[in-house]
């Protein structure tokens, strides 16, 4: 036994190390199993899969992809809030700084804004693909409604941080998106059947929604929170109950 | 673990069934295989961002100023497909019925569905309608009134194919008229009428219609097991789907305005 062989035996033997790691890396099925269900991370998935369900062409990968572009935007997004305050103020300006004062400002912001299309679009390919191989039969109903329910969440948590540049772009873009909420039957002010309820421009749907009868600096701030913290945790919540839920129902095929 | 070995009745009949479908057990570990396509694909597609996030600068305009409106104004463009069908609804069906009906629709998806096949490959055969169906609603519909949103449309919301240029003062005739009254009728109330009636009509007679199209597809035995909950509600959001077709049509084939236009609610 060399030197080096007897110092990685102490090292891997030590109580430091065992208290760490629960299995060797001798490529055994032990070791494979326990790699996955013995990590916190990749316990997200059972140890075994059917092999189709691993294949590119089966999967398209897109469920992962809008994980991963999740990440991307939560990583990248606290780079951004770190240089962007909510005011009206303030907000124009601060993107100016991060674009052109910030180290990797301008690449963050571009990676931040790109991923959460990106995100869009993958969650619709995920839910293509899901449909089209008919993987929200039995059992895997209710993760499907879960799945739908986070579609809407990628587009309310994309919708409420287009508002926070604070040009005329996202202005005016929230204000068109908005605008449907007045028209909400009974709690809109433009809404049928107003009259019945007694809405007007400063207290229906949409004053909710902007805080206010106009879209204006009480808007930012209520927009900033909802995509800063609320609609993050509640797309988190979501995102567990559906990867618990295809963790025990398998990751494709009819039920196990 | 001796006795585990005897082949009491229940396992050999757990393996004949198990020999009758086929060889199921075809899994592999996850530890490589699947986290080695996870890995190096989380790798391909961060490395793509960056790229993209390199060459292509995200848009900053000039600041927010509430008092001029630029036009067009357009929404996000995830929601431009629900902005173009604007152009045929009012707002409250555009922008508030129909996006509550596409998600109710997507949700109860799995419940009426009960077609068992196809559960985990791709098929097309065995789910011809299911995916003719969602086709039309997603890649005719919703893509489709996307890219028209986003591409084909100029000031005014008026069309202009990519070669044109935005004219803001481009003269689009007014001509719609309301159904009832291409139809003949001049009073109000009649014309209301006749459009409430054309409506409820087209609910009766589509939900009829389909009725008799699936007993005639599947069998009466196949609708009493599908039942009239899920009969009921597919074919309210399958004719809604197809209403808000056959109201694009009547626009642009014959400038129809409304359908049903009363003091409340146009339609």
């Amino acid at each position: 036994m060399t030197n080096w062989e007897r110092l990685k035996q102490q090292i891997v033997e030590s109580p430091v190390w065992r208290s760490m790691f629960r299995h060797g890396y001798e490529d055994t099925p032990r070791n494979r199993i326990l790699a996955v269900s013995g990590n916190v991370w990749l316990h997200l998935h059972p140890s075994k899969v059917r092999k189709h369900g691993v294949r590119l062409k089966f999967t398209w990968c897109m469920g992962g992809i809008t994980f991963l572009m999740f990440l991307i935007t939560i990583v990248t997004g606290i780079y951004l809030m770190f240089y962007y305050r909510p005011v009206a103020e303030y907000a124009y300006a601060d993107m100016k700084y991060l674009e052109f004062d910030m180290p990797f400002g301008m690449l963050m912001r571009n990676m931040h804004r790109w991923a959460a299309h990106a995100m869009v679009i993958a969650v619709w390919l995920h839910m293509f693909r899901v449909f089209m191989t008919g993987s929200y039969k039995p059992p895997r109903e209710f993760n499907w409604i879960v799945g739908v329910v986070l579609l809407v969440l990628t587009l309310l948590l994309s919708f409420t941080g287009y508002l926070l540049p604070w040009d005329q772009l996202s202005i005016w873009a929230v204000t068109v998106g908005s605008n449907m909420a007045r028209a909400t039957p009974l709690l809109g002010h433009e809404g049928p059947f107003r009259e019945f309820v007694g809405v007007n421009a400063v207290y229906d749907a949409r004053a909710f929604l902007f805080g206010g009868g106009e879209i204006g600096p009480h808007t930012l701030l209520r927009f900033y929170i909802l995509h800063c913290i609320f609609f993050p945790l509640l797309t988190t919540v979501f995102l567990i109950v559906h990867f618990w839920r295809i963790r025990r129902d398998g990751l494709s095929g009819p039920p196990l | 673990m001796a006795e585990a070995k005897v082949a009491t009745p229940a396992t050999t009949a757990r393996r004949a069934k198990a020999k009758a479908a086929g060889p199921s057990d075809d899994k592999i570990y996850t530890w490589p295989h699947l986290v080695r396509v996870e890995f190096i694909c989380t790798l391909l597609v961060i490395a793509g961002m960056l790229v993209w996030s390199l060459l292509v600068d995200a848009p900053l305009e000039e600041p927010a100023a509430p008092t001029r409106t630029p036009n067009p104004s357009k929404a996000p463009w995830y929601f431009l497909g629900l902005q173009e069908i604007l152009v045929y609804f009012d707002p409250w069906h555009a922008g508030v019925v129909l996006p509550s009906l596409i998600i109710v629709g997507l949700m109860v998806l799995p419940f009426v569905d009960t077609n068992l096949k196809g559960n985990g490959y791709f098929t097309f055969t065995e789910r011809k309608y299911e995916i003719t169906t969602f086709f039309v609603g997603f890649h005719i519909m919703w893509i489709v009134l996307i890219v028209v949103g986003t591409f084909l449309r100029g000031p005014g919301w008026n069309w202009f194919w990519p070669w044109e240029p935005w004219d803001t003062h481009k003269v689009v005739a007014m001509n719609n008229v309301d159904l009832p009254y291409l139809l003949g009728f001049r009073d109000y109330w009649a014309q209301a009428a006749v459009g409430l009636v054309m409506i409820l009509g087209y609910f009766v007679v589509g939900t009829v219609a389909m009725y008799a199209w699936i007993v005639r597809l599947k069998g009466k035995d196949w609708m009493q097991r599908w039942g009239a909950a899920r009969f009921g509600i597919v074919s309210f959001l399958f004719l809604n789907m197809i209403a808000v077709i056959i109201k694009m049509g009547l626009r642009l084939g014959m400038n129809v305005k409304y359908i049903l236009v009363t003091p409340w609610i146009n339609v």
